[in-house]
Parts: structure tokens; C-alpha cells; sequence
């Protein structure tokens, strides 16, 4: 449906911002703000990231999730969001699609947990058809019983975020550094990482994956298209709370105190150096 | 659905069948949709919904009062005890996760001052009150669960000092939000 149309149509109105490459740290630091002191929606879509990334939710446990002896080895980053659920690795194969909206932006929609859930899943639905059997299993995106997109939310007074890292390829070797969790899908019947997740790529092109979202974002909402630029960080005074953990959080030793210091700067400046600046796409 | 000790006991009292298959068992229960106050050991009940035969009932405290972000207040000179309320409790899920603010912090009616976490979402909790923190439940740290179990008792998530009792007329008394919760959940 045409933006003219849609308008006309009386749709809401969101703002897309298209992006490639952005480092995860980044995108969250601009979800967290935008949700924080924007009173729009926005529809923010990063085709990729940068280096691979460790992202857990807001309670996540780095002993309990992750392989931190490798994680601290290979010097993988590891992020606590500032939403809830579980932990992703991330890289330039995640395609990520985020939703913050007003709570009455939606017409009948709940700004609780499962309605929005259940209202993201309508986005993508159409996209599927002929191709895979798509479904919102629990709180994953599933082509038959394989996830290939982990969502979560955070939801303020007046204001919620959904945001999705969809699957669009994976290294497997990377998935050797999350463990177990420990709180899984029932549907998940025990069965690891590899057995349990999908490649989006092995059912759609990444152009047509990218197109196709935008075409249904644009049927659920009279779509603006912005780029960095129209966003810049007005308020300077918002902290977003979106964090890389240092290398004690992740356990490294406290005798080691010194070393550790010495490791923490390089550790830090091994990211900085490597999270090169978001390309518009 | 997570499910209450307040709502187990209010549908027992009842004789209100789980799932419900159209007139209660025992009872003149109308049929889905319709409130039913009942007052039950000084409990208000709240028949909210019922949704592809599963019933949900929501306890309403009268003594307490309500903001219309579903936390509620119980106020006693100048303390107040804050949580979170049965309505919202089933509406988030299950509570994996409570993030407390400290303790002397200052807190501000309708901001927040801290969050739950439901299996994927974090989820605001806004201050009915303005004042000070004084304590926080340290125990929702290992069993953030009380907050669906317990919303009204074991579950309380801080105390404060209440700055003055001027923010007290704009919260809604039981029966307020009672209707107000009705029609949150009649307009999805």
C-alpha cells in the first residue's frame, strides 16, 4: 500500500530508519533513547552487524549463559540490554527489526507482553506463505519447529519496544560459547543449538527478506523514511543503560587484578576499533 | 497464564471450574464478560474474561488504592507499601526478574522506579506516591515469583515515605479501578 494511501487509509504513522552494519551497542543505545524520549514510532531495521557480539537480556547471568572461559579467550563481546529474555550471538548473518511504539499507536492492542508478541508475528505471517511453515511458537518466529527469530520487548507507561534478531545466516562455531539456558521453549524438547535453530537465507534471499518487511510494515503503518542524520542525539542528557560487561563481570579472576586492568583496556579498545561507523542502506 | 493465590481462592470460594466451559458449576455465575463483585474476606473480585474456554479472575483489594498503570498503594499515616496489581500480574506472565531501586531513593508519582521482567519483556513499575524509599522486598531477588503468587501481600515491591498525601486524590479507589480494568480489557 502507498504512504498517500495508507495516511488516507488512517493508518499511524512510523518512521523507518534503514541501516547496515550498525554495531548492536549502538542500535540498543538508539532503541533505549527513542523509547525513552521520542514521542513517534519508528520501525528501525540494521541489516547486519558488526564483529560477533554476545547480547543477553536484563537479568542475564554471564556464568550461567555463557562459556565465559572461551568467551574471555576470544575476547567476544558481551552486552546486557535493556530488555528482558535470553542471550543471542550476534554478527554481519543477524538481520534486526524493531518496533517502538506509542501504547495506543495500534488500535485494540494491549501494550502487554503476548498481545504485542502476538501482533509482531501478523508482520511477518504473509511473508512466509508458499515458502515455509511460518509460526510464532511461545515467543520465537519458527519455520515448523526451528526458531529462526528471538524476540523481546521492554514496555513503559506509555511506550513499548519489540525488537527481533532473525537468524539470516550463523557461524555454528559461535554457538559454542552459549550454553544450555536453563529457562527454555517447551517446544524446544531438549535438543542444542544447532538441532534447534534454522537459516533464513536456506528460504528467502536477505534483499527479499528486507523488501519484504518493509512492504508489510507499510501496510500496518503510513511509513516516513528517515536516515541517521534526522536523528541525531537531541538528548544528550538520556543514559542508556544497554552495557558491554567488563572482564571481571564475565568472572575473570580477581587475583589477576592487574592483568585484568591491563586486559580490560586492550579488551575494550579491540571493540572500539572494530565497530566501524553504520552505513545507510 | 501465570495464576494468583488470590484468584485460586477467589474461584475455590466460587465453585468456579478452570477451565470454564460456560455456566459456572455450583453458582448463578452469568456467562463470560459480565463483572461479578463479590466481596470475599474483604476482597473485591473482578470477573474479567473469558477467552477461548480459560477463565481469569482478578482480585481488586478494597482497602488499597490504584494508579492507572495497575500499581497499587496501601497507605498508613505516612508510609505507603507499593506493588503491583493481580490484573497486571496475569497480564505480564511470569515475573523471572525484579529490578529494585535503592533504598533512600527518591521516587516521583507516575515515574518509574524500577522494573519486572516476564520471560521477554521488561516492564516498568511506575510510583503511585512521591516520597522516599525506605525498604525494598529484598526477597523478590531469589523469588521474583511472589509478585504472581502473592501481588497484594508477599509480593509488595517498596515501602516509602510519603512526601505529603497530595498525590492520593488522583489515584483511583477499588471500585474506579475496578471499571477501569473492565474497560482496558473489553476495548482489545
Amino acid at each position: 500500500m502507498a504512504a498517500s494511501q495508507a495516511r488516507k487509509a488512517g493508518l499511524p504513522i512510523i518512521n523507518l530508519l534503514r541501516v547496515k552494519g550498525m554495531p548492536i551497542l549502538q542500535q540498543l543505545h538508539l532503541e533505549e533513547r527513542l523509547l525513552r524520549t521520542s514521542s513517534q514510532n519508528w520501525c528501525i531495521i540494521n541489516d547486519g552487524t558488526t564483529r560477533p557480539t554476545i547480547v543477553m537480556g536484563v537479568s542475564g547471568k554471564a556464568k550461567e549463559l555463557l562459556e565465559t572461559d572461551a568467551v574471555l579467550r576470544d575476547e567476544i563481546p558481551v552486552i546486557r540490554r535493556f530488555t528482558g529474555g535470553g542471550t543471542v550471538i550476534v554478527d554481519q548473518g543477524t538481520i534486526f527489526v524493531t518496533f517502538i511504539c506509542n501504547k495506543d499507536a495500534i488500535s485494540g492492542l494491549q501494550s502487554y507482553p503476548r498481545p504485542i508478541m502476538s501482533w509482531s508475528s501478523l508482520i511477518y505471517k504473509n511473508m512466509f506463505q508458499g515458502i515455509g511453515e511460518f509460526s510464532l511458537r511461545e515467543n520465537d518466529y519458527v519455520i515448523g519447529n526451528h526458531k529462526f527469530g528471538g524476540n523481546a520487548q521492554s514496555i513503559t507507561k506509555n511506550r513499548w519496544v519489540h525488537h527481533t534478531s532473525f537468524l539470516w545466516d550463523y557461524e555454528i562455531s559461535n554457538m559454542g560459547y552459549l550454553k544450555m539456558p536453563t529457562r527454555v521453549p517447551e517446544y524446544r524438547q531438549a535438543r542444542n543449538h544447532a538441532e534447534f535453530i534454522c537459516r533464513l537465507k536456506e528460504y528467502m534471499s536477505r534483499s527479499d527478506f528486507i523488501d519484504g518487511t518493509m512492504d508489510s510494515v507499510a501496510s500496518h503503518f503510513a511509513l516516513r523514511s528517515l536516515d541517521a542524520d534526522d536523528i541525531q542525539n537531541s538528548s544528550s542528557q538520556f543514559e542508556p543503560s544497554s552495557r558491554i560487561l567488563t572482564r571481571q563481570e564475565l568472572g575473570e579472576e580477581a587475583s589477576m587484578e592487574l592483568v585484568g586492568t591491563v586486559s580490560q583496556i586492550s579488551y575494550m579498545a579491540a571493540i572500539s576499533s572494530t565497530c566501524p561507523t553504520s552505513k545507510i542502506a | 497464564m501465570a495464576r494468583s493465590l488470590w484468584a485460586t481462592r477467589a474461584a475455590s470460594y466460587l465453585r468456579i471450574n478452570v477451565p470454564c466451559r460456560g455456566f459456572a458449576t455450583g453458582s448463578d455465575l452469568p456467562i463470560c464478560g459480565t463483572r461479578v463483585g463479590v466481596t470475599f474476606h474483604g476482597m473485591y473480585l473482578l470477573y474479567v474474561n473469558c477467552e477461548n474456554n480459560f477463565l481469569s479472575i482478578h482480585a481488586v483489594l478494597k482497602d488499597l488504592k490504584y494508579a492507572d498503570s495497575h500499581e497499587w498503594v496501601r497507605v498508613e499515616g505516612e508510609s505507603a507499601t507499593v506493588g503491583i496489581t493481580d490484573h497486571a500480574q496475569d497480564h505480564l506472565g511470569e515475573v523471572v526478574y525484579v529490578e529494585l531501586p535503592e533504598e533512600g531513593s527518591k521516587v516521583e508519582q507516575g515515574a518509574s522506579f524500577g522494573a519486572v521482567e516476564s520471560v521477554k519483556a521488561t516492564s516498568d513499575v511506575n510510583s503511585p506516591v512521591s516520597g522516599k524509599v525506605v525498604e525494598v522486598n529484598k526477597k523478590l531477588s531469589d523469588s521474583p515469583g511472589l509478585v504472581n503468587s502473592s501481588p497484594y501481600e508477599d509480593g509488595w515491591i517498596i515501602k516509602v515515605e510519603l512526601e505529603d498525601d497530595s498525590d492520593l486524590p488522583c489515584l483511583m479507589d477499588p471500585e474506579r479501578y475496578t471499571k477501569f480494568c473492565e474497560k482496558e480489557d473489553a476495548s482489545r
